[in-house]
């Protein structure tokens, strides 16, 4: 396939999506195209380590946290522009993500023994962050609220769409462009058989490492944004599991391992959220059964994601690599686990 | 700077709290090592076990031991259901649609909680609630140390059946080998349920040996799954034995750390020692290798 | 594609308005001449803080039912109120995308939050739109303090709450010969128990208290034993704990069977203190125990009433109720002088407040940058099954039993 037709419909989908905010001025719908964005960000993270490299991760709050409070802390305790805060973000989350990659992967960490040290590790954060006078503590952080563009605040939703937009649009792009380079291949050696990956020659730990860094830096950056849009941190939206989750499913639901496939996952489950409050009656509680409901029928009907789905329906109009992996989880989960009781 | 009366009766503490998340780790073991899944549900099942007990202490008037007769059962029941006729179906035998319907359950569990029995904090009162040992140095509530007695008995029982009984063959394996198990005659659907509808009794067991203790909201179950996660791989996936030593070693490390740097920093001691010793020894601290 | 989403998800939210608005606007047979006027009422119902959300929720319903009951804002040709409520899910994104929702659907005001994360997020969002916005609990002091032009809070902050609990626990001491010299703090480490424990490290020396030690838990806590076992052994005379509902009945039910008697457990802003189903179900354990909190005025009749009317429909009186019922009426009143649902008189309305018929002891509304001057939390004691007003003296309706008896 030549590249400008792996391009052309992710390109032709941001332009078309770059164009609400000029025809919808609701703000609920802005507030909530703004709020997907950010989790299809974080998922876009998640996806490229999980889903292209096989590496499955509960941790990534790990980044998300990470990237939130640089972003927060530079502008409150620091005084740093918030442009020069978002980019420093960025590269702190990824640091986060080496340090914790050449951790685990260097002792060799796979499958869920990798997934629950990510979460160990965003654990421990989340309780010294809530502890550390440094971070606010409990009281958490507070970004001043002054709305000028230089302070990356802006007095419209439609403004936050774009950067949003613009930051999933590049990464869309990127993770496209990873898929068909060589590194992309790497990804695939290692998430298909690292050991033969390995046995042929591939610095598996390297591979990993960029993985997980480029992973780390895309999340962080979702979680520096959250922070931007709302302006207030605490450990528990920085580091707690409900980021972890969500950047999880968000691919496994929208196509795991293809580009689109976070961002597909991202709207598709807050599309849901949205269309279940329609049932919040009375009683409080009914609208997430009626969501958990059928985030279980989803997966029964659709059982390769979202992507997979469409692919069935329109019979394989969609961009390449969308079968990613099925033997991948077998595999990434059941390894080093044999052998039980 | 405490005084060893006092490191003591933190350590019984620890070994007393530990025996309830043994009983939480080793349903979760137990469905991993089979079913190589994580379940994510683990944490609403045991909240749905504790409204149970609530329920049938309030409606039913029968007390939280008797209940655990009932309770199990039924547990085991909706657990086998659940897999053979939910989770099984749903997930296409697909490892990360296992956790993505496990996490739907879980939404679905707890806010079906919240709509019937709305957020309250409910507990129920027993007689001997505040019956205890007097050690001399320390008072052992009596519920935690019934507790701490069922929870081992129940780690024997299920290692004997494990062993001992022809299902436990077959649940062994599958374990092992799923494919060499079915060519064997093996109902391989059959044996993920039973082993679901094991943990969820395991949990059930947990839920009534809490209630004289514990609370019950329909968040109250969460608590424990992450330590139970940790106890699991610390203990060796899918170890019975390594669930029970690791829960109650976390037990006693928490409360050592929660005595010596504060319940909230103390924590981080279990998520330390967790780290630490995968990236030493990534097959869990008991390392069971069957 | 997400053009196709788009559209639909459009025409689904105007749906979701229509509907809520059906089910909200269920008991206006007596349609009225004026057109009703939409007030958001937002709670975390569902989430970790769903228990709070429910009681403000109560509350809030109850004011509406009040004020429509006598007839609505006269002002404004007798129209009535109409809820608009919005469920924050316990976290500041929900809270957040509640306000648009009910921006959009054209209320005038915003009372509730509970939560100061929520709190401040679904605030700031208000404050695009001018749009008044009424804290009801959030006792974090960066809500009033960061110049928000909309925001009011009706209840007394962090500052306020330990000035006060400090006070009277000196008065309390004072009067009782000065039994009490150490103190032991227990606090949940999430903003509030913090907050509150920093507070409290800083003052008690400097009232003559010796401060032994200060114990963090987290929230959820699975036991509590450990936290006992600590105050056992430092032996306070004094235990001073801020923590939810969930984590100190754990811990009064542990330190009961452990036979750890101080001689007086202080709480401030406790979760289970003032909760009668906490002195319902653990009258024992519940005792003589001290609170510093939000509380309504026992001395007015239509919080009493409403106190009764609560607890006849089988629910449980928290401070929930009276703070959000409370303002509510301070927002109905707003709009009477205003009399109109404009943003910009009636967040000038708010401002002049000097509203006095509200049912918390505060007297006259007055604020200064958005906080109620007269905000100001009572003490309460757990005296056999009721929970009695020990401070202010002028309107206590009980003598605090100090040291407890042995």
């Amino acid at each position: 396939m030549s590249p400008s037709r792996a391009f052309a419909p992710a390109l032709v989908l941001l332009l078309l999506a770059a164009l609400i905010p000029v025809f919808v001025t609701a703000n609920t719908v802005l507030n909530f195209i703004v709020f997907t964005l950010i989790i299809a960000l974080a998922a876009q993270g998640w996806n490229l380590l999980g889903g292209l490299c096989g590496q499955f991760s509960f941790g990534h709050a790990a980044f998300f946290g990470s990237g939130a409070y640089a972003a927060a802390l530079l502008q409150a305790r620091y005084g740093v522009n918030a442009w020069a805060a978002f980019t420093a973000a960025i590269a702190f989350a990824a640091l986060v993500g080496w340090i914790i990659g050449y951790l685990s992967f260097r002792s060799g960490l796979r499958g869920s023994y990798f997934a629950l040290v990510t979460l160990a590790f965003a654990e421990v954060f989340r309780i010294l962050a809530n502890a550390s006078a440094f971070t606010g503590g409990a009281a958490g952080t507070l970004i001043k609220l002054d709305i000028r563009p230089e302070n990356f605040q802006f007095a419209s939703r439609a403004a936050f769409v774009w950067i949003a937009l613009a930051l999933v649009g590049f990464t869309l792009l990127l993770t496209t462009a990873i898929t068909r380079s060589r590194l992309g291949a790497w990804f695939a050696a290692v998430r298909e058989n690292e050991d033969a990956a390995r046995a042929l020659g591939v610095d598996t730990l390297a591979v990993k490492l960029k993985a997980i860094t480029l992973s780390a830096g895309i999340t962080g950056a979702a979680g520096a944004l959250y922070v931007q849009y709302y302006l207030y941190l605490d450990a528990n939206i920085a580091y707690g599991s409900w980021i972890s989750i969500e950047a999880l499913i968000a691919p496994i639901i929208g196509g795991i391992g293809t580009p689109l496939g976070p961002i597909v996952g991202a709207v598709t489950l807050h599309g849901l959220g949205e269309l279940t409050k329609l049932f919040a009656g009375g009683i409080p509680g009914i609208d997430l059964v009626i969501y958990g409901a059928l985030l279980v029928a989803a997966i029964a009907f659709a059982p390769d994601g979202m992507m997979g789905l469409l692919q069935r329906l329109g019979r394989g109009k969609v961009t390449p690599n969308t079968t990613a992996s099925t033997t991948t989880d077998a595999k990434t989960t059941g390894a080093r686990t044999e052998g039980a009781a | 700077m405490f005084a060893p009366d006092i490191i003591f009766a933190a350590v019984l503490n620890g070994l007393m709290t530990g025996s309830v998340y043994a009983l939480i780790a080793l349903g979760l073991t137990l469905v991993y090592g089979v079913l190589h899944i994580i379940n994510f549900a683990h944490g609403a099942t045991l909240t749905a076990a504790m409204f149970a007990v609530y329920v049938a202490h309030t409606v039913f008037k029968l007390d939280p031991y008797i209940a655990l007769f009932i309770v199990t059962p039924l547990f085991f029941g909706l657990g086998y259901g659940v897999q053979r006729f939910i989770i099984g179906p749903a997930s296409h035998g697909e490892d990360r649609n296992i956790l993505l319907v496990t996490l739907g359950l879980s939404i679905l569990i707890e806010n079906a909680m919240l709509a019937i029995f709305r957020s309250d904090t409910r507990s129920i009162d027993v007689p001997y609630a505040f019956s205890s040992i007097d050690l001399g140095f320390t008072f052992l509530a009596l519920p935690r140390v019934l507790a701490f007695g069922v929870a081992l008995l129940v780690a024997l029982l299920l290692g004997l059946l494990l062993t001992r009984t022809d299902t436990g063959k077959a649940i062994r394996a599958v374990a092992r080998e799923k494919t060499g198990a079915a060519l064997a005659g093996i109902d391989v659907a059959h044996i993920y349920a039973v082993t679901f509808g094991l943990g969820a009794a395991c949990v059930a067991i947990a839920a009534c040996l809490l209630m004289p203790t514990f609370y019950v909201t329909p968040r109250a179950g969460n608590a424990f799954v992450l330590v139970a996660f940790t106890i699991v791989v610390l203990g060796g996936m899918g170890s019975i034995p390594g669930a029970l030593l690791g829960a109650l070693f976390i037990g006693v490390v928490e409360s050592l750390c929660g005595l010596f740097f504060g319940e909230s920093l103390g924590q981080i001691g279990i998520f330390l020692i967790f780290i630490l010793v995968l990236l030493v020894r990534p097959t869990g601290l008991f390392g069971a290798r069957a | 594609m997400t053009k196709t989403t788009e559209l639909s998800r459009r025409t689904l939210l105007t749906t979701a308005a229509i509907g809520g608005a059906a089910t909200i606007a269920m008991p206006g047979l007596l349609r009225a001449q004026a057109p009703a006027i939409k007030v958001g009422i937002l709670q975390p119902v569902t989430g970790a803080l769903a228990y709070d959300g429910q009681q403000g929720q109560i509350g809030a319903e109850a004011a509406i039912k009040a004020i429509n009951e006598a007839g609505g804002i006269k002002s404004m040709g007798g129209a009535k109120l109409q809820m608009v409520f919005g469920d924050a899910r316990s976290t500041p994104e929900g809270g957040t995308a509640e306000v648009e929702r009910m921006q959009a659907e054209g209320v005038v005001a915003i009372v509730g939050g509970f939560a100061s994360p929520i709190c401040l997020a679904a605030s700031q969002a208000a404050a695009r739109y001018d749009l008044p916005y009424i804290v009801d609990v959030g006792v974090a002091d960066s809500i009033v303090t960061r110049g928000l032009k909309n925001t009011f809070r009706f209840g007394p902050g962090f500052g306020t709450v330990t000035r006060t609990a400090l006070d009277n626990l000196s008065k309390l001491n004072d009067a009782a010969g000065k039994p009490a010299k150490t103190v032991v703090l227990v606090h949940e480490d999430g903003l509030f128990g913090s907050g509150m424990a920093k507070l409290m490290q800083a003052e008690l020396p400097k009232r003559g208290f010796e401060v032994l030690d200060t114990i963090a838990h987290p929230t959820p806590s699975r036991d509590m034993s450990n936290v006992a076992l600590q105050i056992r052994a430092k032996n306070p005379d004094l235990v001073i704990p801020s923590s939810y509902y969930g984590e100190f009945a754990l811990l009064a039910r542990t330190m009961q069977q452990q036979r750890i008697r101080p001689k007086g457990i202080y709480a401030v802003l406790n979760g289970a203190a003032s909760n009668f189903r906490f002195v319902k179900e653990f009258q024992d354990a519940a005792q003589y125990v001290m609170d510093c909190n939000h509380w309504h005025d026992p001395r007015k009749p239509v919080a009493e009433a409403l106190r009764k009317q609560v607890e006849a429909s089988g629910k449980f009186w928290t401070y929930n109720i009276p703070l959000n019922y409370s303002c509510v009426l301070l927002l109905a009143d707003a709009l009477e002088r205003a009399g109109s649902g404009d943003k910009a008189k009636l967040t000038e309305a708010l401002m002049a407040s000097t509203f006095a018929g509200h049912i918390m002891p505060y007297g006259p509304t007055k604020f200064v940058n958005g906080q109620n001057e007269g905000g100001a939390p009572v003490n309460t004691q757990v005296q056999g099954a009721d929970i009695k007003v020990i401070f202010p003296t002028d309107f206590a309706d009980a003598k605090p039993i100090f040291p407890v008896p042995a």
